[in-house]
């Protein structure tokens, strides 16, 4: 695929909405599904592969409206099905058509915290696109609405206009809530309590808040000022960010409940300890979990090599074993860092794997070459133990297993080798024992996720949780759902007294 | 934001900085460590063992060695300087209680978690002696703190400039055979020197505790970078640790993953004294 310029896909834009709105007679549904679907403007795949700026662009004013206007405004609204916080999606993208961008994100704002990340990182093609109409007609889900890419469009408007405003806060009403974590979960919580005048104080053990968002999902695909942005907003609106605090270890979670006067707890911890696939030679000098290495570049800045203490592996083949959004991250990051082969293995094969689309896209464009139905069986190590190569296996797909998609079998005798210098081991996340460890009481599943209920409470009084603590890896969008949730919850606890 | 209240040079390359942190001085145990970053932009995180606190004061004292660029910087600084990042305290604390006889084996810098751990023995009950070992008189420290704990303190150097001139497992392994035979033994410093103390009491059967001083960046149990294999599985020093049974560990994996980055902290450290150096020429 050829790759079209921001400017070349901005021009088509204007002259095609200059066509279609020339004759001023309303749009039909035969006008609306002719629209061509808008690219997204992105960063050309040679250039991008040695920087760390973010991929897509985002679309132009004229784009934004054309994509919205193949929008059917289908009565039933199928897509706000899809989506875990029920956004009125017809309704934002009709005034994205019309041009009312500050009314479409108004929309979105009464449902949703945070626009502009979901915007970039929700898998919408599983989700709200999913159920579109207009993919349904075209026979084909990537020709649905990118309802996505609007959001993210009249959010970065608002955003980069400077007219975004400190939401309003009621009057103090004197309770303080605890908020462990500062994710998406956690931030959706600080702020829906706040906004009801209670106090908030917001816990993370890192050096900078903002969670996954900002240790995990790579600048390339989430640009960390807009996190940061979040943060700044929760601060404006008098929320009390202490980082390097672990609640736990810090301070026990039943101390801020019975020593430092907090009504109610959060516990928003997300996902910890890193899954090993636990084959010979995992712990060889150069294997990372993705967590370890996302973190090193992201967080800890290892890719800005002349300024950063942390350092990361001068690495020329990697393998990055997953199929997921973390394993193109860490793929993507790897070609970044400078390496000449980036191979991606999956024991499943491409329709299995749960990354989004546009970040597969993304991964291949950038060189990343896919190994499917093939899995790591051992790692080797040369005599100073360092990863030398890696014995693979080659796997078919059999019966379907208890997610419905087709398990792997592997083939026996299909072992071979493939060189590699790094692995990075993208297989997903147990639950943190860090809680559960200090807080005993705590009623967690066999994997070790806080049992919650369907307000959000965990077994103990005044202490409520969600995201990945409780939902195992997932989505920012799903977190952000559950900290609507618990954050009622809290608000009717705290006003009942 | 954590103020330097006091700094001490205790040898040439190591130093001691007691540092307000009041709810990490009054949450620590013997065993548990911090991590400390000195610049949120650029900096690294390194953990470091907590050697003392004082929940009263508000402090708890930290003592480490020069050996990298974050440590070399955090030797520059001074009382009335902020550590800009200070977490803690994490790992689970040694689990103390009265075993009788307990041998405390620390090398180098290894006495300074050693201390704490020397006080809690004490304190549960148990006879404690204590083995220190350096390479030469110059890196004995903490020996007047130690002796006020020790039923028996014996000191070995490299060269024989202070104590005996033998490692530390040579009294370690008279004190195994001898009566009454050692009930447990603790031993910190660098890997080699606790491999070989767990080589050495193996044949005893004494159950051999040592504390793993890995790398490390959260510090939680969300990198994963800290790990090492234990008993054949993979455990996490941060969370799982950081002490574990040394007969149990594989040090020559864990060696081998703490020199991962040399060149480059060599690099780094270099620096650091060029950097110094050109400073000094102003």
């Amino acid at each position: 695929m050829s790759h079209r310029t921001r400017e070349q896909l901005a021009a088509e834009a204007v002259e095609l909405l200059g066509r279609i709105e020339g004759p001023g007679k309303p749009l039909t549904v035969r006008d609306r599904l002719a629209i061509p679907p808008q690219e997204m403007p992105q960063q050309d795949p040679v250039k991008r592969c040695s920087n760390m700026n973010e991929v897509a662009l985002g679309y132009t004013p004229e784009q934004a409206r054309l994509e919205s206007m193949r929008c059917l405004q289908c009565k039933n609204a199928p897509c706000i099905e899809g989506c875990p916080v029920r956004i009125n999606i017809p309704a934002f993208l009709a005034a994205a058509a019309e041009g009312k961008f500050q009314h479409s994100i108004d929309i979105i704002k009464k449902s949703s915290l945070l626009p502009a990340v979901c915007g970039r990182v929700c898998p919408q093609e599983v989700q709200c696109q999913l159920h579109c109409t207009v993919g349904k007609a075209l026979k084909d889900i990537n020709k649905a609405v990118s309802i996505g890419r609007v959001e993210r469009y009249v959010a970065d408007l608002e955003r980069e206009s400077g007219k975004l405003e400190t939401p309003a806060v009621k009057p103090e009403t004197g309770r303080k809530v605890a908020v462990i974590g500062s994710g998406p979960a956690s931030i959706t919580v600080a702020a829906d309590v706040r906004r009801e005048g209670h106090g908030v104080t917001m816990f993370e053990a890192f050096h900078k808040p903002g969670g996954v968002m900002m240790y995990g999902i790579p600048e390339f695909r989430l640009p960390k000022a807009i996190v940061q942005k979040e943060i700044e907003t929760l601060i404006a609106m008098g929320v009390d960010v202490k980082t390097s605090f672990v609640v736990g270890r810090t301070r026990k979670l039943s101390d801020l409940i019975e020593k430092d006067g907090f009504d109610a707890v959060f516990v928003g911890t997300g996902a910890g300890l890193p899954k090993f696939m636990n084959i010979e030679g995992e712990n060889l000098v150069g294997v990372y979990s993705a967590n370890e290495f996302l973190t090193r570049v992201n967080l800890m800045r290892a890719y800005d090599r002349a300024h950063a203490d942390t350092p990361i592996a001068n690495s020329r083949r990697v393998a990055v074993l997953g199929g997921g959004n973390v394993a193109m991250d860490a793929a993507r990051s790897a070609v970044r860092l400078g390496a000449q082969e980036v191979h991606l293995v999956y024991r499943r094969t491409e329709a299995e794997m749960p990354a989004r689309i546009e970040e597969v896209a993304h991964a291949r464009e950038e060189g990343v070459v896919f190994h499917m139905l093939q899995n790591a069986k051992k790692i080797i190590g040369d005599d100073m133990s360092h990863v030398r190569a890696m014995e693979c296996l080659r796997y078919e797909l059999g019966t379907p297993d208890e997610s419905g998609r087709r398990r792997p079998v592997e083939i026996k005798g299909s072992e071979f080798i493939m060189e590699v210098d790094t692995v990075v081991v993208a297989i997903g996340n147990d639950s943190n024992p860090l809680i559960k460890q200090t807080t005993p009481q705590m009623v967690t599943s066999k994997w070790g996720n806080i049992i919650i209920d369907n307000k959000g409470k965990t077994s103990i009084d005044k202490v409520y949780a969600g995201g990945d603590i409780v939902l195992g890896a997932a989505t920012v969008i799903l977190a952000m759902g559950q900290g609507r949730t618990a954050a009622a919850s809290i608000n009717e606890l705290l006003a009942e007294k | 934001m954590n103020k330097i209240i006091e700094k001490k040079q205790l040898s040439k390359e190591v130093f001691l900085l007691k540092v307000h942190a009041p709810l990490i001085a009054q949450e620590r145990k013997p065993g548990q460590f911090v991590i400390v970053q000195l610049n949120s932009e650029f900096g690294e995180r390194i953990p470091l063992t907590i050697a003392d606190a004082d929940p009263a004061g508000g402090t708890i004292t930290l003592i480490f060695q020069a050996v990298g660029k974050t440590t070399h910087n955090m030797a520059d600084l001074n009382p009335g300087d902020q550590i800009e990042n200070l977490l803690g305290p994490l790992g689970t604390p040694t689990h103390i209680e009265k075993f009788g006889t307990v041998v405390c084996v620390g090398g180098g810098i290894g006495v300074a978690p050693l201390h704490p751990i020397a006080q809690g023995m004490k304190q549960a009950g148990n006879r404690v002696i204590i083995i220190m070992g350096a390479r030469n008189r110059e890196l004995i420290i903490l020996e007047n703190r130690m002796k006020a704990i020790a039923d028996g303190l014996i000191i070995c150097t490299d060269d024989g400039s202070y104590g005996r001139k033998c490692l530390v497992t040579e009294p370690l392994k008279e004190l195994c055979g001898g009566s009454p035979k050692p009930d447990m033994v603790v031993a910190i410093g660098p890997p080699v020197m606790m491999k070989f103390c767990a080589a050495t009491t193996r044949p005893f059967a004494i159950p051999t505790v040592v504390s793993l001083n890995t790398i490390m960046i959260d510090g939680t149990g969300m990198c994963g970078g800290c790990r090492v294999t234990v008993g054949g599985k993979t455990k996490f020093v941060c969370v799982d640790g950081p002490e574990f049974d040394g007969h149990q560990v594989d040090f020559d994996n864990m060696i081998k993953r703490l020199d991962a980055y040399r060149p480059q902290e060599e690099k780094a450290h270099e620096k650091c004294h060029v950097d110094e150096a050109l400073k000094g020429k102003k």
